[in-house]
């Protein structure tokens, strides 16, 4: 079927199965591969993306589901990766294999768009459903702190508006 | 322009001038000085090899590329074995970049992510090609110059003579140095360790801002100019073949273009196994054909096999005599006769699958002149070249192997199933396919843990001092030519066994070590620390319930046990030293304040230590379960002994507290049930890994002591299972004899 959505403030119309998951569009229909593929039940939280700024799981939203769908992934979440969350990821050297980390990283800018100063339970809560099979989980925890404290209330980058670079980017439609 | 660089096996530096400018230092091992140096454990295939490597390359901008040779599965190695060379080169960090090589067993060898082995056997060489490079940057100076080499430094890629006030950059110097003969390799004398500038640092990973950004890295991100996309089903019984399948069906389905039977080839379960393939315009249409796909499965002869037989058939051998006695030392049955108290005690641990989150995956071109190009996140590229010329009846010069950054490893993918059967399609159908397992695939068809029995006796005297130890082991292998013959390497599967100077051999005057096997159905593998991740926990767990008869204090009667250190006799029980285990369990005592505080009812501290890949971990868990059986662990201390030199502490700190997070993580619930012949467990729903709101703060000390450095990605988890389980007796006064922890019920009071 057929769908217009908007992926990182850029309009495009995908042609997939109907029930073919998001995540599996941005992968490869868009080729946008920074979600990953880890589960594809739900569990792991690799595949996470914004939906209108809030953070879901991208292997669990079928294209039936996306008509008019507004999707951030970790590719739009900044121009350079100059996020406040990505920026902490980088200082506190987060990563081990690193597959995880868009997903984490997609959880954690929304907790902060929504809550720029989360209690350590409020980050635990938030991250707690991103699995790292290297358990970074005390950097994740560091460098969620470390972005709260860099990105002072008032300029805390939303999730549900990514920084664009100037006029939308055109996207490959599938087929 | 080309030089003439006719490789000298005595010559350790060639140089080449580039295409577009610039220098290429290239490095020739002598394969007697590199001896065990480049020698991977896991392949000792390649350890005599010759091979020409080729590290460095700097342009007349003055950039350094350094090229990182080894897989990178998340240990760190892409930015650590550059930092050695960096720093003996003498640049700055920030004007290096890195270039991952492919599989190129021509120019390198021991291209392997495995047994913590990348910083021991590269500590040396590897300083000393940045050390070589450096000293003819230096000569090409002097010549330039027309002074000694001896009065000149080099800082920061600058060659200076102080007393002319004269330098050089060293992209300013690369004509010259060109000229300049390379050194030997024992010739090149060293930075003193004091005035490293990169190493001792804490440097963050190159790839960072790729992986923050969400850039293609991983195997799973390869895509091409008209690849198509294949999933591949295998029998559930491990080894089982296809007798049919309805392909007619498959192929009508939408966006499917390939669908067909592979035959196995051999019976090794770590070789080509039969399956059927599907190949799609999309890996979403694939899997959706696959779920219509009807396969009937010749089982094999193991298709009614389960855990509960696998353990009754343990505990029988267990009541038998072993197989082979592995070492014996002074008289066991008469220490057990005399001593004042004997224990005994069953210890089991399950089948772990390793589940590295990025799937198994690689992508292949079979081209038309019939050569085979392969992007794959192996830990292993050597032995993926060689499993797949085999099984498709190709030379090596036909076969490409790029090297993609791996979504983690823990040991599964040095075994390269995933590869052979993408290179297998791409044969099949000509085109760039990649295949990607689901997480059930990986799951179900993985080298597990080896699941382990450990029946002990032990005993200690009067005084509470440890006077006897007997341990049948009963593992899995094989049976016949086990009990066939006394001595020789004992034929355990892979990842299944345990080695005859394992502790406490060596610290017990009368001391048994006992082995039984079962035929090996289930296929294992190398996960993590293999054989010690299940050993330390059997084993400190057991030491513990010593402690408790002797009514000694743990880590006091540990600490005892260690000074009763026998010589090494023979190739048995080399390696370990108790001197430095004393050490780090010293270290963990002060860090984790033990027995100085007053813990409440519910709340214990364990303690434990184990010595693998060549590194020495002592750690302290503070764990605490409430009267409804909770468990929470409250904090993990941490001392290790890596020798000499914490080559990168931001990585080191990482890698040991995610293997502390990992070892309990593996405590907590995970297992791998065995029923009708397959495993049952699939996906993250019931083989759970640790959550962020599970993970205890990790206070991590190094102990510095002035032995060679030593790798990190594995010695520092198998102590903390024992810790923790020793932590839950202190809490709750329950011994844990099996795991996972989620089989016992923990309530107390």
């Amino acid at each position: 079927m057929k769908v217009s959505l908007k992926v990182n403030g850029a309009p495009t119309t995908v042609d997939a199965p109907s029930d073919m998951p998001l995540l599996w569009v941005l992968r490869d229909v868009l080729d946008l591969k920074g979600a990953k593929y880890g589960c594809g039940v739900g569990q792991c939280g690799a595949c996470t993306v914004h939906l209108k700024g809030a953070p879901v799981r991208s292997c669990q939203i079928p294209v039936a589901a996306l008509q008019g769908a507004e999707v951030t992934t970790i590719e739009g979440l900044s121009t350079d990766g100059t996020h406040p969350v990505q920026r902490a990821w980088e200082e506190v050297d987060v990563p081990q294999c690193g597959y995880c980390q868009a997903g984490q990283i997609m959880s954690a800018a929304a907790l902060l768009a929504r809550n720029p100063s989360p209690s350590d339970a409020q980050i635990a809560a938030a991250m707690n459903g991103n699995l790292c099979r290297c358990a970074t989980y005390l950097r994740i925890q560091e460098a969620v702190r470390k972005a709260a404290a860099s990105a002072p209330a008032a300029s805390a980058p939303s999730a549900a508006r990514p920084r664009q670079a100037g006029a939308p980017r055109s996207l490959r439609t599938a087929p | 322009m080309t030089r003439d660089t006719r490789v000298d096996r005595r010559q350790f530096l060639r140089v080449t001038a580039i295409a577009g400018g610039g220098l290429l230092l290239g490095s020739v091992l002598d394969s007697v000085s590199a001896d065990s140096a480049f020698a991977a454990p896991l392949d000792p295939g390649a350890a005599a090899e010759f091979s020409p490597n080729a590290f460095i390359r700097i342009t007349p901008d003055g950039v350094v590329t350094i090229i990182a040779k080894n897989p990178e599965v998340g240990q760190g190695i892409k930015t650590m074995l550059p930092m050695l060379i960096a720093e003996e080169l003498d640049v700055d960090w920030k004007n290096v970049r890195i270039e991952q090589a492919g599989l190129d067993t021509v120019k390198f060898t021991g291209q392997v992510a495995g047994g913590s082995s990348a910083t021991p056997n590269h500590w040396l060489p590897l300083r000393r090609v940045g050390a070589a490079a450096r000293s003819m940057l230096v000569a090409a100076a002097a010549k330039t110059w027309n002074v000694p080499a001896a009065e000149c430094e080099t800082a920061s890629g600058v060659v200076t003579h102080r007393a002319s006030g004269r330098s050089l950059a060293y992209g300013q110097l690369l004509d010259v140095a060109a000229t300049i003969p390379a050194p030997k390799l024992e010739d090149v004398a060293l930075k003193d360790p004091k005035s490293f500038k990169i190493v001792g640092t804490r440097v963050r990973g190159v790839d960072n801002h790729a992986i923050v950004t969400g850039k293609p890295l991983f195997g799973i991100d390869m895509s091409m100019p008209g690849m198509l996309h294949a999933v591949y089903e295998k029998c559930p019984v491990f080894g089982g073949k296809v007798k049919s399948a309805n392909l007619d069906e498959i192929k009508r389905l939408p966006g499917v273009r390939h669908a067909f039977v592979v035959e196995g080839v051999g019976t090794s379960l770590d070789g080509l196994l039969g399956g059927v393939a599907i190949v799609a315009d999309s890996w979403w249409l694939a899997r959706s054909a696959r779920q219509r796909l009807k396969v009937e499965w010749d089982e094999g002869t193991t298709g009614s096999l389960s855990s509960r037989e696998i353990a009754t058939t343990a505990a029988v051998l267990a009541k038998h005599a072993p197989q082979r006695s592995l070492r014996k030392d002074g008289d066991v049955d008469a220490a057990l006769a005399s001593a004042a108290k004997v224990v005994r005690a069953e210890y089991f641990y399950p089948f772990l699958a390793h589940a590295p989150l990025e799937p198994q995956n690689c992508t292949a071109h079979f081209t038309s002149d019939g050569k085979l190009e392969l992007w794959a996140p192996t830990q292993n590229p050597a032995a993926a070249r060689g499993l797949v010329t085999k099984a498709l009846g190709m030379q090596d010069a036909d076969v490409t192997i790029h090297l993609t950054r791996g979504g983690g490893g823990f040991g599964r993918r040095l075994m390269n199933d995933y590869v052979v059967e993408a290179a297998r399609i791409a044969k099949e159908i000509r085109v760039p396919v990649k295949l990607l397992w689901t997480r059930e695939d990986d799951m179900r068809h993985d080298f597990y843990r080896a699941a382990g029995f450990h029946n002990f006796t032990g005993a200690v005297d009067a005084s509470g001092k440890l006077v006897a130890w007997r341990n049948h082991f009963v593992s899995f292998g094989d049976p016949e030519k086990m009990a066939a013959s006394a001595t020789g390497q004992a034929p355990f599967g892979p990842g299944a066994g345990i080695g005859a100077g394992e502790f406490p051999a060596r610290f017990v005057p009368n001391f048994a070590l006992d082995a039984s096997v079962m035929p090996q159905a289930v296929p294992t593998g190398y996960l993590r620390a293999p054989g010690s991740n299940g050993i330390a926990f059997a084993t400190q767990s057991f030491i513990d319930e010593l402690a408790a008869a002797a009514g000694k204090d743990p880590l006091q009667f540990r600490l005892d046990l260690l000074a009763a250190e026998q010589p090494s006799t023979g190739a048995q029980g080399g390696g370990f030293d108790g001197s430095r285990m004393r050490g780090v369990l010293e270290l963990v005592r002060e860090k984790s304040g033990w027995g100085t505080r007053t813990l409440p009812k519910g709340t214990g501290m364990g303690v434990a230590f184990h010595f693998s890949h060549r590194g020495y971990f002592a750690e302290v868990v503070q764990a605490t379960v409430n009267r409804g059986g909770e468990l929470k662990v409250d904090k993990v201390w941490v001392a290790g002994d890596i020798g000499s030199q914490i080559i990168n502490p931001s990585n080191a700190e990482n890698q040991s507290q995610g293997s502390v997070l990992d070892g309990i993580s593996e405590a907590l619930a995970q297992e791998i049930t065995i029923d009708k012949g397959r495993a049952v467990q699939g996906n993250f729903t019931d083989f759970p890994l640790i959550r962020l709101r599970q993970s205890p703060p990790v206070e991590v000390h190094f102990h510095v002591t002035t032995f060679p450095p030593t790798g990190l990605g594995e010695p520092a988890l198998p102590p903390v299972v024992p810790a923790l389980c020793s932590a839950i007796f202190a809490a709750t006064g329950k011994r844990i004899r099996s795991l996972p922890l989620s089989t016992h019920d923990l309530k107390w009071g």
